[in-house]
Formats: C-alpha cells, structure tokens, sequence
C-alpha cells in the first residue's frame, strides 16, 4: 500500500517534487523517489501531467452504511446563553440536514438555559437538552462522556461544533472514545450525496495548502468550525420542534478537573467578535502607546481594537485582541488593518470580513491582496487625517 | 517526576512563500523542524523537571529522518528520546497518532504528566493532546499558559480562555497542552548539543509498542485527505490615488456611502 | 557545531534588538547571558577548567556569526577572551582555578586594560603605577578606552613596576570588580561598537593582593605582546562578521530594489562591486583561520601571521561596509537598514588592537629582520 511511480511514465520532470507539501519527493536519475516521510495525501497524484503517481490502498475502507442519521450541533452556552457560533453551525446544518433529507437536532449542555427555544426557530427539528447545575460551568470531563453517550445511543452520522476553547478541547476527546474522525477548523462543509460523505476542507500549513478531508467509515463525521466562518440566518419565529429533556447521568461521569477561578483580561468594552467594524494594528505600530491613535479612531467608530501577532508577542495588548490562525476569527463588516502586513497566519482569522481597507506603507504588502480599498502610505499620517475628517462630518 | 514530552518534526515553514508561477509552496531551503509549540512543551518538561527533580522523555512518531529532531531535544535538556516509527504508521490522522503515541509513553512507564504542545504548524488540529488522553485515561488540560504548582499529586494551572484565563487543578497523572505564553524555550548549549550527538536513540517498531496494525497508520485512521489543493489569491484591492489629502478623503467618502460610517 | 549554534544566537536573540542597543548604547545583558547558557563562553577556556577548549579558531568562529548581526555584541564577548588570555598563558594553578571557571560559564565578564591617555599605540608611555608595598601592590593611575569596562568583573591591568627598567619596567596584574580604590569613569559615546561598553578604569591607591601578580614582575610588555599575538586573528574574524553581514545585505538589496526596469544586481557596475566585495572576504577568511590555526598549533612564532590577518580583515571590512552602503544609495545611508551601523561599526577593526599602521611597521620590521638573517 503507498504511492507507487510507475518509472516507465515518469520522466524526471520535478513537478511532483515541487507540489509535495512535504518534500518528500526527490528526483533520482531522472526518476521521481518517494521518501519516508510521505503521508499519502495525494497531492503529487494530480499534479502529474504524465499520470505517473498512483495512490493505492490494499484495503480501501468501505463506505459506511450501518444506518448512522441525522446532523448535530452542539449548542455551547456560556452562563445560560448559546454563543453565537452555535447560531452559524445551525444555519449550515439545515443545509446539510436539507442536503441529506434528515433531520436537525441541537445538544445542549447546562443549567437553566435561556435560549433553547432559539434553537429549533433557527433551524433544529429537535434539541436534546441536559440540564443539571453540574453543567452549568463549561465542565469539560462532563460534557465528554455525557455528549459522547448522547451519540452512542443516538447515532448521528454528522455532529458539528464551535471550535471554541471548549470545543477544541473537549470535542477530540470525543472523537477517541468513539473510535470514529474529527476534522477540526473546517471552512467549507459539502455533501457528496452519492457516497453520503461529508466533504471537510480546512487550511493547513498555516492556510496556505487547503485539505478535503472525508470519514469514510466511521461514525459520526465530527466536524468543528470556527466562529464567523459561516453566516447565521435570521430565525423563524414560526419553527416547530421538539425539545427533548435528557437526564444527567451522573453516577457514571466523574469529573477530575476542578476550576479553581476565572480572571478575565478584557481590556476593552466591546468584544472583537461581536463587532461590526474592526480596528486593527500589526508591528508597523512600533509601539504600546501608538495604539492609542486606534484606539481613538476606533472610539469614533464604535469599534473594537484588534490586533495581528506580532503586537500581542510583544506585550503591546493581550492576547483577546488577537486575530488570526492562534487567536481570534472575525468577519466584521469593516475590518481597518492598519501597519498589518498580511501574513498568511493573520489574513486566517479576518479574510472574510465584507469590506477590508488596508493602510501600509508597504505596496507589496499581501495584506493588499485581501483589501477591498488600500492606502500606500504612513499609517501615522493617514490615521489622524481620517480621525479628522471623520470628526468634521 | 517522570516527564514525557511529545513532539512532531514539520517542515519550518514559518514565513511562507508561494510561487506566483505554479501557486505552489516554495520549500526550497526549507529545513525539518521541532514543531514551534512542541518546543514549548519540552522547555516547560524541563523547567519541571530543574524545579522538581525527575527525567524527561521526549517521544514522537515519525520517519527515520525524525530522529534529528529527538536529539535537538536532547540537547535541549531531555534525558532520553524515543522514536515511534514503522512502514504502517505512516498517513496517519489525528486519532491514529494519538493511539501509537499512547502505546509508545504505556511503553515507558509511569509517566506523571505528559505535555503536548497545542497544535502543530502543518496540521495545527490542535486534537493529538486531548485523544491522547483519553485513550491514556487521564484527565486533560488543554492551553496551559502556567504552571503554578505541582504538590500533593495535584497540578494547579493557568489556562487560557476566550476572554481571559482560568485556573484549574487535576490530579496527576495528567496531559496538558501548553500556549506560547507559557515561557521562552531555550537554546542548546555547546555541551547538550555534544551530548546529543553521540547518544543513542531507541526506535520501537509497531510490534515493540504492541501497537494493534489495524489501529494505526493510515488503515487506523478514521479520516483520510482526498484532495489538496492551493487557494487562489487574486490582487483586486482598489488602491486610492493622489496626494495624502485625496486618498483619505475618498476613503471616507466609500465608506461612508456603503453606510459603513 | 559551535558556528551553527553562535548563528543561532545571532539570529534569534541578537538580531531583534541590535538597532536598539545601538541606538541607546546599551550593553547587551541578557544576550550574554544567552550566550552564557549556550556554553559560548566555554569556547576558549581548556577543559581543565571548565571549558571546551575550542582555542582561537573555535573563538574565531564564533566571534564572526555574532559579528555578522552585532560587532558590539561580538566584541563584547570577544573581549572576555582578551581579558582571560593572560591568565590562561601565565596564570598560576591557584589563578587559574579561581578565576576561569567563572569565566567559562559567563558568570563573570573579563577585560583587559592597558591603553591611556597619553599611551595607545605608544603602549611603554603608560603612567599607571603599581607600588610594591606590604600585601601586595598599590596601583594608581588611570586607564581609558577599556572594553567592558564596568560590566566586567575580572580585569587584567598593565602597570608600572620599575620605571627605570624601561621594556621590563611593567607587570600584569589581576583585579576583581568592587576592589577599594578601583571605580570606574565615564561611559564614552563612540561612532561604533555602540551596544559594547567603554570606560575609563580609575585607580586610587587600590590595594591588589600578591597573588594577584600574572607571570612575574617586569614581564608586562612581553605578556602584553604575546595576549595580542593570540587575539588579533580574533579582531579579524570580528572584521570578517562584519563584512559578510554587509555583503549579505547589500545583496539582498539590490536584488530588490529596481531600478531602470532591472534590479541593481543586474547592473555590471554593481556586480563587479559585490564580486570584489566577496572575493575580499573570502581572502580575509582564508588569512584568519590560517592565522587561528597557527595560534591553535604553538607555532613558535605567529606574530607575522596574526597582524597581517588583523589588518587585511579589517582594512578590507572597511571598504566591503563603505561599497556596501554605496551600493544600497539612499538607502544605505538610513538607519532604517542595517548597512550604516555596519560602516560605523567596521572602523575600529583598523584601529584597536595595535593601529593597522603600528602593525605594518611591525611586519615591515620583521620583514627587515628576516632578510637581514639570510644574507
């Protein structure tokens, strides 16, 4: 089983070893060698202009059919409300639900929830709700065993969820006590309806290389999905479901972790998820104190202050200003990258923002790549004139 | 203590190239490293083990070539590396390496805490730390920022959250994942650095670990990739023009026609 | 290993914080201290105590991957070998056992004192006095220009034991930081090497054990003659560092910047600038490392050798940084780009260390004898 060249059809030409994400490929006497290394995604297969790279498996996993149905969203809620992710998981769960010709359910964990009508008017068919005062603080041993009970019993073959800190941690470990696949930080979810597959494609390499990922045999497909990468439809008020109160059982779970305390480090009013526009600074603010000049745009704006790597490595702002691959995903209306130079890490966490105004002094920035509208020039110049005009309307 | 570190050798590509031509990866002198997060893992197993007393393991699967990166680790501070490798392991997802690694630290024995670093650079799932625990069976803390204590078989920790950190405790043994925030890894020293040049490596094979075949590698995996492919990135940016007066004021004059502003 | 590992340093710790540190003249403290924990200050220090006994070339080495980012870093690493030098070619058993070990692990910086006011190159000028008297010596006197000054903690001073024996009228000594009657003048502000710090080193009837005599009394000039031998092929991989850092930069440069619709790099002015550039380096790298493994093998004299790589590297770091700055225009020209600090850093390559003229006449002094021997 591997990648195979087939030596009579490769001609030594290098596109396969240029492809390979890897380097895994060298060409030896004008003949392509596949090193250890090789982890059989199959990149080089279409690149070959020759057809000279076949991807084989001795046993090619049968595609499921043990009667798995039905589409999960695990509906997070933090102190009684659901987290706004749960909202654009919903949406693209009805379409896959659709897309099946299944049925929607939501999974919520907690302790007098608000919001569980909210569910089934923004798409779910039914909610199973496990309500219990041991639930209410986001206990992650809990919600492991009892969400990966919920699915043993039940079955679904899809189940989505936030990839929030909570999601993140906790939701692998459902994935291995359920044997079955988790693809994590999925920005494009499809069906293959012919297979009855989920097609997972998510960034790799930092967002530069994009991966199809499929569960061929296992089940459910587990899939989590960052916050603001799919949009929230607006509710049905007229929505019919059912809501079904699920016992907490609790002689079988014992959690280990305790939670001690929880220091918060907001430094600013308003949070940079939720924000319509973005205000955001990179390196090219230089300093700490430069940050004041975004901030006081910002205030104009009623806008949140963001920030790319660089600036919260060096202790500028905390870390809940990031934006990008290691810190916060955002898709504002208006997203204002000032001395951000859009590296790939960064352009991962507000690419999808609707309008993008890039200012740089920097034409080459990648950041214009992204941008609807840019301006070339200092930011310290163009900041304050904008702050000016924007008063004087 | 006995302190198992798991790392994964990736490609450095830190600052990444594509070629405008093939839109491909450009990894020309591009060189394997210890997975950036990895080495913040094996930096705090070490400071664990300078402020409790102990050994450090480090421990990864992977090619043969892999093993340049355990003995960076030994000059690092770790006390003994191991190497997971074999044939079937090879195309492995997340769950699959998360069940090698655990039969590969059952194979080293009691191990107090095991620490992971939050994600890798090529995958970056972030799942190998919290499968691996649960297959272990230990209790798991994911993104610890700080460690601010181990005693009475208890480790009390800072980790982060969204909106800020919390602080949990768990009983040892345990397996954490550790942010960057966490501390600053070192450098070798000239003498880590000799030590680790001469000191053998053990390399355990499927049948060493007693690694059930149908559970790793790509036949144990639950996901596999079908498709790679390169986002296409078109300049389409609309670049205001003129004098610093001009260029701000339609700005501000586009924004506030979308009613932006 | 060593290099790699020096280049390391360089690149991650150095490099973010050069233009700081020279900008505020500020000593590199936690650098040092990097390097301490890398084992860098063990290179030069035999394995008898504590070291890794990597001899000059080993110092070599490492001093030019940390002068390629920062010569004011490199010297001030570089120059706690100078101060060690003595000590390890001359010390006793005690001495040595006292004093290296903190050395090796970068516990403690070293420097060496010898120049003053009215004595550089003209070294027997010195004023400084050291009186015999009951306990040991009395120095007074006043030393200027002294590299780690104040950061150091061991210093090795040149001072008058017997001024009427002229050439055999001074002796080294070994002073620690915090001795009463040792306390340290002003910081100067130089054009270059800004990050390394330079002070002056006042005695006032300071009070040094005898046992803190190096070598014995009157061998002063002659140990002073020998620790230069050793460390200037040292200089001249600091000149070397710098070089290819401008190199390096210029090439980066210009293979950028466009202008005429091509980039400067393939323009055949410029290129025949950058291939003399590279063709000098390399045959400053070439003399140097020759010159270290000279030193490293106790040949019985390598004093030639050892000048003439001093000032071929560093006469030739001074041209390479001045093209090098030429080449990159304005630009080079503005201390957004790393070029200008390396001119400015460049310079004292030819002046420190035995003035390049100083030397000349030495190796024309020598060639003098030579020829005279023959015939």
């Amino acid at each position: 089983m591997g990648l195979r060249i087939d030596t009579n059809k490769c001609v030594g030409c290098g596109v396969c070893a240029r492809t390979c994400p890897f380097d895994q490929i060298t060409i030896f006497k004008d003949k392509a060698r596949i090193g250890e290394g090789c982890t059989l995604c199959g990149a080089c297969v279409d690149s070959c202009g020759y057809k000279a790279i076949t991807l084989e498996e001795t046993t090619a996993p049968a595609a499921n059919t043990d009667g798995s149905r039905g589409v999960w969203v695990f509906a997070e809620q933090h102190e009684g409300r659901c987290r706004s992710v749960v909202y654009e998981l919903l949406a693209k769960g009805r379409e896959l639900a659709d897309t099946l010709k299944t049925e929607l359910a939501a999974v919520c964990f907690g302790h007098n929830v608000a919001d569980v009508a909210s569910l089934i008017t923004h798409g779910a068919d039914k909610v199973y709700l496990v309500d219990s005062p041991e639930l209410a603080g986001n206990q992650e041993d809990l919600y492991t065993r009892q969400l990966a009970d919920l699915i043993a019993q039940h079955r679904p073959e899809i189940v989505l969820a936030g990839a929030t800190a909570l999601g993140r941690a906790f939701i692998p470990r459902v994935a291995a006590i359920l044997k079955t696949g988790l693809t994590a930080d999925c920005t494009g979810l499809e069906i293959d309806t012919t297979r009855r597959l989920l097609l997972q494609t998510r960034p790799t390499f930092g967002g530069n290389v994009m991966a199809t990922i499929i569960c061929e045999s296992r089940r459910p497909q587990m899939s989590t999905v960052r916050p603001r990468v799919f949009r929230q439809r607006p509710p049905e008020a007229s929505r019919q479901g059912q809501i079904i109160k699920v016992d907490f059982n609790r002689e079988r779970i014992t959690a280990k972790t305790k939670l001690l305390s929880f220091v918060t480090d907001l430094t600013q009013s308003v949070k940079i998820e939720e924000s319509d526009i973005i205000v955001a600074g990179g390196r090219g603010l230089g300093k700490a104190e430069n940050f004041k000049l975004l901030e006081e745009l910002a205030g104009l704006l009623g806008a949140a202050v963001g920030s790319s790597r660089p600036p919260v490595d060096e202790g500028w702002l905390p870390y809940s200003h990031q934006v990008g691959q290691t810190g916060k995903t955002v898709c504002p209306k208006l997203y204002i990258a000032c001395g951000i130079s859009g590296a790939v890490q960064h352009l991962a966490g507000m690419q999808t923002s609707e309008v993008i105004v890039a200012i740089n002094d920097d034409p080459n920035a990648p950041i214009f790549e992204v941008a609807t509208y840019g301006i070339v020039g200092d930011l310290f110049q163009v900041v304050p004139l904008l702050i000016e005009k924007l008063k004087q309307k | 203590m006995n302190i198992a570190v798991c790392l994964k050798q990736v490609p450095g590509i830190t600052k990444v190239n594509i070629d405008p031509a093939t839109n491909t990866l450009i990894r020309q002198g591009i060189k394997n490293i210890i997975n950036p997060l990895d080495a913040y893992a094996l930096e705090e197993g070490v400071r664990l083990k300078e402020r409790y007393g102990g050994r450090v393991t480090a421990i990864s699967m992977g090619p043969p070539q892999a093993e340049e990166a355990l003995r960076e680790a030994l000059a690092l501070g770790a006390d003994e590396s191991v190497l997971l490798s074999d044939a079937s392991f090879a195309g492995a997802d997340t769950w699959a390496t998360a069940y090698t690694l655990s039969r590969g630290i059952l194979k080293i024995g009691q191990c107090d805490i095991v620490i992971c670093g939050r994600q890798t650079l090529d995958g970056d799932t972030g799942q190998v730390g919290p499968e691996l625990a649960e297959m272990l069976g230990l209790p798991f803390v994911a993104y610890v920022s700080k460690i601010e204590e181990i005693a009475s078989g208890l480790i009390r920790a800072q980790r982060l959250v969204e909106d800020g950190h919390e602080v949990v405790e768990t009983p040892l043994p345990a397996v954490i994942t550790v942010v960057k925030e966490i501390n600053t890894p070192r450098l070798p020293s000239l003498r880590g650095l000799a030590r680790a040049k001469s000191a053998p490596i053990a390399t355990w094979r499927a049948a060493d670990i007693g690694a059930a075949k149908e559970l790793t590698g790509l036949v144990g995996s639950a996901t596999r990739v079908v498709k790679i492919f390169y986002p296409q990135r078109t300049s389409k940016a609309e670049l205001f023009q003129g004098g610093l007066e001009e260029k701000v004021t339609q700005l501000a004059s586009r924004l506030k026609e979308m009613g932006l502003i | 290993m060593m290099k790699a590992l020096a280049r390391r340093v360089a690149e991650e710790r150095i490099l973010p914080v050069r233009a700081e540190l020279d900008a505020k003249e500020e000593f590199p403290t936690n650098i040092m201290k990097d390097l301490a924990d890398a084992d860098m200050f063990r290179v030069f220090v035999p394995p008898e105590y504590e070291g890794l006994g990597g001899g000059c070339l080993g110092l070599c080495l490492v001093v030019e991957e940390l002068s390629r980012v920062c010569s004011g870093v490199a010297v001030s690493y570089a120059a706690s070998a100078l101060g060690s030098y003595t000590l390890l070619e001359y010390g006793t058993e005690e001495q040595k056992r006292k004093y290296l070990p903190d050395i090796a692990a970068g516990k403690k910086l070293a420097a060496f004192a010898l120049t003053e006011s009215t004595a550089g190159s003209d070294a027997s000028a010195i004023k400084t006095t050291a009186e015999k008297v009951e306990g040991g010596y009395l120095l007074n006197g006043t030393k200027q220009f002294i590299t780690n000054g104040g950061e150091a903690g061991i210093y090795t001073i040149i001072a008058l034991t017997d001024k009427s024996k002229g050439a055999r009228g001074a002796s080294a000594f070994l002073v620690e930081k915090g001795t009463p009657g040792f306390t340290f003048g002003k910081k100067e502000h130089k054009m270059g090497i800004r990050a390394s710090a330079t002070r002056e080193l006042v005695f006032r009837n300071c009070l040094v054990p005898e046992e803190n005599l190096l070598g014995k009394a009157g061998m002063g000039f002659i140990l002073t003659m020998r620790l230069l031998d050793r460390s200037r092929p040292g200089i001249g991989a600091q000149a070397l560092g710098i070089a290819q850092g401008a190199l390096e930069a210029a090439i980066d440069y210009t293979r950028q910047r466009v202008q005429f619709g091509h980039p400067l790099i393939s323009l055949p002015v410029v290129q025949d600038m950058l291939a003399d550039m590279a063709i000098n380096i390399e045959a400053a790298r070439a003399l140097v490392y020759a010159a270290a493994r000279m030193v490293d093998s106790d040949a019985r004299s390598f004093t030639e050798e050892s000048a003439m790589a001093k000032v071929f590297a560093s006469d030739m770091a001074m041209k390479v940084t001045t093209d090098a700055v030429q080449v990159c225009g304005g630009a080079g020209y503005m201390m957004d780009y790393p070029l200008e600090k390396m001119m400015r850093d460049a310079k004292i390559t030819q002046i420190y260390e035995g003035s390049n003229q100083v030397l000349r006449n030495a190796i024309a002094i020598e060639l003098r004898k030579r020829k005279g021997r023959t015939e």
